[in-house]
């Protein structure tokens, strides 16, 4: 499963960097988009895939059973996710809101700052 | 429990709360402000206090033993950076009564500035890696609102410069976060550090190191990652610029600080050569990008990126010497650097503009001006007995005695050049005549949207320049009490021995006080 799931992080981050790149900013915003999810699978699977050994203590013991899926990786993704998802909502409104400004869709038009 | 190190960022967030509850009032929101940042200022100097007698006071949310809750903890290092914090956060709250325009006012702008510093100062005091992350988010949200408060064209261009590149950097520590947590198994920064050491892929660890120190390069805008910089600081209301550079870039030269002397604190060897180039790299970059312009925020953003390479040679150097010195070039730029701004934003009230062309004759008009600008653009030069002058001064003292010398030779030659830009600024705002051809405003005034001029109050703005002029000034007559403090940053941050002990409150090796700990309590991670 690992190599599965390391092939397609990498093809994410791979696509993601690819959609920056390109001059349109709404391309640039789904890179970004890309780009967390990427990051967000990345931590999911660094810290190994186990497959049904929820980390549930059984009544009775102190300890949860051997060998339990870790849960704090899921705790970070979701904070991430959540993160992720407000900063992302703030750079949809901030290009819509560019769009306007500039009237173009296209990095190029956007060097006036540069000079 | 220690609550002093949970207050400063407690007490932005309680502030911004607040002024969230109040969104249609204006005058309380302007007095939520200033109280809320001298209430901060109030428990920064009780942090410093309990720091100066304890070295590290550490306090562990909701009570979870250190490795597996969140640590917040404050050693010297973060206890001046709060306490500068807090003096910017003051300054900023004064200046903003007088310089933010209603519009701004109306959409959020004061419970915006709390959150930013609440950031901040979270990422300052956190002890635990992933919580590091979330504070610099939320420094971030805030910031992209503040930039692009007003929705000017050019605000809009930099601003998406901005998110862009400093989003693309979280992903980047959220990455190397992720591989570091695969590697190690832990999240706390003094247990992260336990294990590194005894961590079995050797390039992992490396590679960990390298993604550190892009991620944060890029929030420290350190060459050659800096370009969102001076594309984006000078848009914004001058408030808001001033803010940033006063504390935004600092964060990601305090995170560079704090993980590479305690998580990757073994000799670096080709790491370390690299970030001695890049400082100096960065360094020439910014003070050359400066020189050829004539925009008075465009000049100063510059020379941010410039002054960043200073505090990145303090750190790469490795010595406690040097690193003393690194922190004391954070101190000195951010009081500076942040007062340099303001008084662009109050030539600009009276001028009109920031084009350097159409300025002059300040120095007939407004002498004392003149004179807050003349300390803060020397002491940035380095000139003695300022305070660049002992920052920049311990720098190259310590880059001779690890034997660097190109680099430093480059880092006192930049120092002229730094000269250069602000005589620039000096001969055309205040010395030269005014331009025949600009037709001086009586006094630029913000206007709110609704069109109504804001009385103009300039003792405000006047204020904040004044005390923090005063402050360059005392940090170089009274250098060597600073010293002693910088000296004693220097020697905790090169033997983190004592910040483990104080997270972990155990000298045993991590593996075994983990075990313990599982073993002894009822842990659910």
């Amino acid at each position: 499963m690992e190599p599965l799931m390391a092939l397609a992080i990498g093809l994410l981050y791979a696509t993601a960097i690819f959609m920056m790149l390109r001059r349109s900013i709404v391309k640039l915003v789904i890179g970004l988009m890309l780009l967390s999810n990427a990051a967000n699978l990345l931590i999911f699977t660094t810290a190994g895939m186990t497959r049904g050994v929820p980390p549930l203590i059984a009544e009775g013991m102190s300890q949860p059973p051997p060998g339990v899926a870790d849960p704090l990786p899921q705790a970070v993704v979701l904070t991430a996710i959540v993160i992720a998802f407000g900063v992302l909502a703030f750079a949809v409104v901030l290009i819509r809101r560019a769009y306007e400004v500039v009237k173009a869709d296209d990095l190029d038009k956007m060097k006036d700052t540069d000079t | 429990m220690r609550p002093e190190v949970a207050l400063p960022v407690l007490l932005p967030l309680l502030s911004g709360a607040l002024s969230l509850l109040f969104w249609r009032s204006r005058p309380v929101q302007r007095f939520i402000s200033v109280a809320g940042n001298v209430a901060l200022l109030v428990v920064s100097l009780w942090l410093f206090a309990s720091v100066l007698q304890d070295d590290y006071v550490t306090m562990q949310m909701g009570s979870w033993p250190a490795p597996f809750g969140i640590t917040l903890i404050a050693d010297m290092l973060s206890a001046v950076m709060i306490l500068l914090t807090a003096l910017i956060g003051l300054a900023m709250g004064i200046y903003s009564l007088a310089s933010t325009g209603r519009g701004h006012e109306k959409f959020g702008y004061y419970p915006l500035m709390h959150l930013l510093l609440a950031g901040v100062a979270g990422a300052f005091l956190t002890g635990d890696i992933f919580n590091l992350y979330v504070w610099f988010e939320v420094m971030l949200v805030a910031s992209f609102a503040l930039l692009i408060l007003g929705g000017e064209r050019a605000q809009m261009e930099g601003a998406i410069k901005y998110v862009t590149l400093n989003l693309l950097a979280s992903v980047i520590f959220l990455s190397a976060v992720g591989l570091l947590y695969g590697t190690v198994g832990t999240l706390n920064m003094a247990d992260i550090a336990l294990r590194m050491n005894a961590a079995e892929h050797r390039g992992m660890v490396e590679v960990l190191a390298v993604m550190f120190m892009i991620a944060f390069g890029i929030k420290a805008a350190a060459f050659p990652l800096f370009f969102w910089l001076p594309a984006s600081y000078h848009t914004p209301t001058v408030a808001v610029s001033a803010l940033f550079a006063g504390l935004l870039t600092k964060v990601g030269v305090y995170s560079l600080f704090r993980v590479f002397t305690l998580i990757f604190d073994q000799s670096m060897g080709y790491l370390q050569e690299i970030m001695i180039w890049g400082a100096v790299f960065t360094m020439v970059t910014g003070v050359l990008g400066a020189a050829a312009q004539y925009e008075f925020r465009r000049i100063l953003s510059f020379h941010i990126v410039s002054q960043i390479g200073y505090m990145i040679l303090g750190l790469a150097l490795y010595t406690p010497l040097a690193i003393a010195g690194g922190v004391f070039a954070i101190g000195h730029n951010i009081v500076v650097k942040t007062n340099l701004f303001l008084i662009s934003g109050i030539t600009h009230r009276l001028q009109g503009t920031y084009q350097l062309k159409k300025m002059g004759g300040l120095f007939r008009t407004r002498p004392w001006l003149a004179v807050a600008f003349f300390i803060s653009a020397f002491s940035l030069a380095g000139v003695p007995p300022l305070s660049g002058f002992f920052a920049k001064f311990v720098i190259v003292r310590a880059g001779f005695e690890a034997e660097a010398y190109v680099a430093t030779a480059i880092a006192l030659a930049v120092g002229l050049m730094t000269l250069y830009s602000m005589v620039k600024i000096w001969n055309e705002v205040f010395w030269k005549a005014l331009p025949e051809e600009n037709d001086v405003p009586a006094e630029v005034t913000p206007s709110g949207d609704d069109g109504r001029l804001i009385k103009p109050s300039l003792w405000m703005m006047y204020l904040p320049v004044i005390v923090l002029a005063g402050a360059s000034l005392m940090i170089g007559l009274f250098a060597e009490p600073i010293m002693l403090v910088m000296n004693t940053i220097g020697e905790q941050l090169m033997s983190p021995q004592g910040y483990i002990e104080a997270v972990l409150g155990v000298t045993a090796s991590a593996d075994d006080a983990l075990l313990e700990a599982l073993d002894t309590e009822e842990v659910s991670p």
